[in-house]
């Protein structure tokens, strides 16, 4: 496909214009659910459609759009590059398969309190910060694309406003509001130093600046970007807040989130700094740090949620040491990794909210017998969990491989360190998906430890391992809140809550909602669709390294567009 | 690059002020802290623009006596987003007042599992420790009453 001359670029603002302009459809449409939800999809597929467009158009080179034609440093400029686009396309993707999950979620939970007219305005928006936040070709648009997204999460985490996500939330907002502040400094700095915002300028202009300087701005951005991607030690706020949140939102989160963060780190990298030993050691040690102790904390947890989360922490380590490499093999690779870990960690997560959804729980010590009850959502568990671990042929072993490969290449004491750390993580990892898997799939319901059949039943600060579901007990359980608890649905979760592990001794096979898993279905099949494809996906990333570590075909290509030339001060 | 000596100094004592505030339990306070932070980085990001000088208007002065508008406007944006975290945080502090009538930081509840684990001893039942939550309600009046030294005696 080769898309007509001047197509993509008038196509190009199109992933952040459409969610906002649905965003307010949403709004305007709240009270008619069917309505929202079609606007909601369509904008969302059109989006997913015009980032492939922006793919294939991108690939003879980056595309640039200048924003009301205003010249660079006053305008804002909008770039599509090699880079961008991939991650503009998977995170569409991945963000439209979320919401149709949500949606099923919503509808068979068919609660008439559940707020959709807040979940579809507010996504939208989430998708629309994300989308900025990849195209933009500016510092202090990247900033507004990361408030736009981050506003919205603060929404989606705390939707229904129970006791846990208002705690979470609260922590989650102090966080990402002192990371945007660091992030702001970071932004005075550089004007500060270069008097231009424009990445492209920026690139050219922070040569002239003595390293002592570079070096601090470099790191006051990094510390940003490191909290936003969630780098050991600034990781500690995740696996907190996450959890907490409706399956749907942790899915999108954990896909999307972090990786805007981790985008930003490798833009900061190979645009602005190219050169800079210091931090890449600093961020060897980092990734390091994160991939170990990330994976010993997954070991360590025994609500499935959690130890997804700390997977999702331990795997940031592996993108954020292919980073540090600074070669076109290591970037490429880590390139690879992001576009695999956001299908599979969304999909793990989704999968998560079925396991609640079928068994009640997400805590492995109340588990058993979820392969009996439900084969298929055993196979949906089975399949991203070995592909996170790293088993070959599956796209998670081709992206490690790729960075152990680029280590090795590297060949600094460092790098041996880390290709050690990244083999050590990826068996770790495997071992959580294991213990996740046999306890709660595999492991018969006669052996699950003696408990108060009670205690899974909706009542009055029902207790729970986690501590997190007492007060969703308590308050009404709003989209996605998990499993239906509320006493309205009491009888429902009579029939599920507790029972298939009770029950499964009958083999009852528990039906799975629909459209839930169909979305879910959807996503590990794109997951292992990575695997199929994962020649050409990786031919396509190493080319988009070598045109970032080159930065030449960024640069020229903005600076064709802008005539602007003249210093702004 | 010249910059104001006395901008600095303000910047300096907000920065202090407001880390003061973030560290504190009140949430209100770490809101506050939140928006002097803000106020004090804003004031960072106009000094990154330069001297003052006459307003940026085409037509009132040469343009090399101008200020920076660029930062100006940067800093506008910043007012805004700041604010609408300020009135989010509000709301959700509100409805942390509303569900359990404090203005605390509620601890995590693995932390506070472990420390009465600790405070026990290791053999007791975890489950029985969980449903006794509604103890933090009082534990939280004392300290809203009283001084900081209950909430270092509870720690």
């Amino acid at each position: 496909m080769n898309p007509a001359p001047g197509l993509v670029e008038s196509l190009l603002p199109l992933p952040v214009l459409l969610p906002l302009l649905g965003a307010g459809a949403a709004l305007v449409l709240a009270g008619r659910p069917t309505a929202q939800r079609t606007v909601s999809v369509g904008v969302l597929a059109a989006v997913v459609a015009i980032s492939a467009v922006l793919l294939a158009g991108a690939a003879g080179g980056p595309k640039v759009v200048t924003v009301g034609s205003w010249p660079a440093p006053l305008g804002i400029t909008l770039v599509a590059d090699g880079l961008s686009t991939v991650m503009l396309l998977t995170s569409m993707t991945v963000t439209l398969l979320v919401l149709l999950y949500a949606i099923g979620q919503g509808t068979s939970d068919d609660d008439a309190r559940t707020p959709v007219s807040i979940f579809h305005p507010t996504y939208l928006v989430l998708t629309a910060g994300v989308a900025d936040a990849f195209l933009s070709g500016d510092l202090f648009n990247l900033y507004v694309g990361f408030e736009v997204l981050l506003m919205a999460s603060y929404v989606l985490l705390t939707l229904g406003g129970t006791r846990s996500r208002v705690r979470a939330g609260l922590t989650y907002v102090v966080v990402n509001v002192l990371s945007s502040l660091v992030f702001l400094i970071g932004i005075a700095l550089v004007y500060a130093a270069v008097g231009t915002l424009n990445l492209a300028q920026i690139s050219v202009r922070m040569a002239s600046v003595p390293p002592g300087t570079q070096l601090a701005i470099h790191l006051v951005l990094l510390t940003a970007f490191g909290i936003k991607a969630a780098v050991f030690p600034l990781s500690a706020w995740l696996p907190d807040s996450y959890p907490t949140a409706a399956a749907p939102v942790t899915a999108v989160f954990a896909g999307l989130l972090t990786k805007v963060g981790v985008y930003s780190i490798i833009r900061t990298q190979t645009l602005l700094f190219p050169i800079s030993p210091v931090a890449d050691d600093v961020l060897m040690i980092a990734a390091l740090a994160t991939m170990v102790i990330g994976a010993l904390g997954a070991i360590a947890q025994e609500d499935l949620k959690r130890v997804l989360s700390f997977t999702l922490v331990s795997h940031i380590g592996y993108m954020v040491f292919g980073v540090a490499l600074a070669t076109p093999a290591g970037l490429g690779a880590a390139i690879f990794y992001v576009v695999h870990h956001i299908t599979v960690q969304a999909a793990l997560f989704c999968v998560a909210g079925l396991v609640e959804r079928v068994g009640g729980s997400t805590s492995t010590t109340r588990l058993a017998g979820l392969a009996a009850a439900s084969p298929l959502l055993a196979v949906l568990f089975f399949l991203p969990a070995i592909n996170l671990g790293g088993i070959p042929p599956l796209s998670g072993f081709v992206g490690k491989l790729g960075l152990v490969e680029a280590g090795v290449q590297d060949g600094s004491v460092l790098a041996w360190l880390l290709v050690g750390g990244a083999a050590l993580t990826s068996l770790l990892t495997l071992y959580a998906m294991a213990k996740v898997w046999v306890l709660a799939f595999w492991r018969p319901v006669d052996q699950l430890p003696a408990e108060e059949p009670a205690d899974d039943r909706a009542g009055p600060a029902g207790p729970d391992r986690s501590g997190r579901s007492d007060d969703e007990d308590r308050y009404p359980v709003l989209i996605g809140a998990g499993p239906p608890r509320g006493p309205g649905t009491a009888a429902y979760s009579g029939e599920l809550l507790g029972t298939p592990a009770r029950r499964a001794g009958e083999r009852t096979r528990v039906a799975l909602p629909a459209l839930m898993t169909g979305a879910t279905v959807a996503l590990v099949t794109v997951g292992l669709a990575l695997t199929v494809v994962a020649g050409a996906l990786y031919a396509y990333t190493d080319r988009a390294a070598g045109d970032l570590l080159a930065r030449t075909p960024y640069v020229s290509a903005v600076f064709s567009q802008t005539v602007d030339t003249r210093v702004t001060r | 690059m010249t910059t104001s000596w006395l901008l600095l100094m303000l910047i300096a004592v907000l920065y202090t002020a407001g880390v003061y505030l973030l560290l504190d339990r009140s949430l209100t306070r770490v809101l506050l802290g939140i928006l002097v932070l803000g106020n004090a980085t804003n004031l960072l990001v106009i000094s990154a623009g330069g001297p003052t000088g006459a307003a940026a208007l085409v037509g009132r002065a040469p343009e090399a006596a101008m200020s920076d508008a660029l930062v100006q406007a940067l800093v506008l944006t910043a007012i805004v987003i700041t604010l609408g975290v300020a009135a989010f945080l509000l709301a959700i502090i509100h409805r942390s007042w509303t569900l359990d009538r404090e203005d605390d930081l509620t601890e995590d509840t693995e932390d506070r599992s472990v420390r009465r684990r600790l405070a026990r001893g290791e053999q007791v039942d975890e489950d029985e420790l969980d449903t006794t939550g509604c103890e933090e309600v009082s534990d939280t009046d004392d300290d809203r009453a009283g001084s900081e030294a209950g909430a270092e005696a509870q720690a």
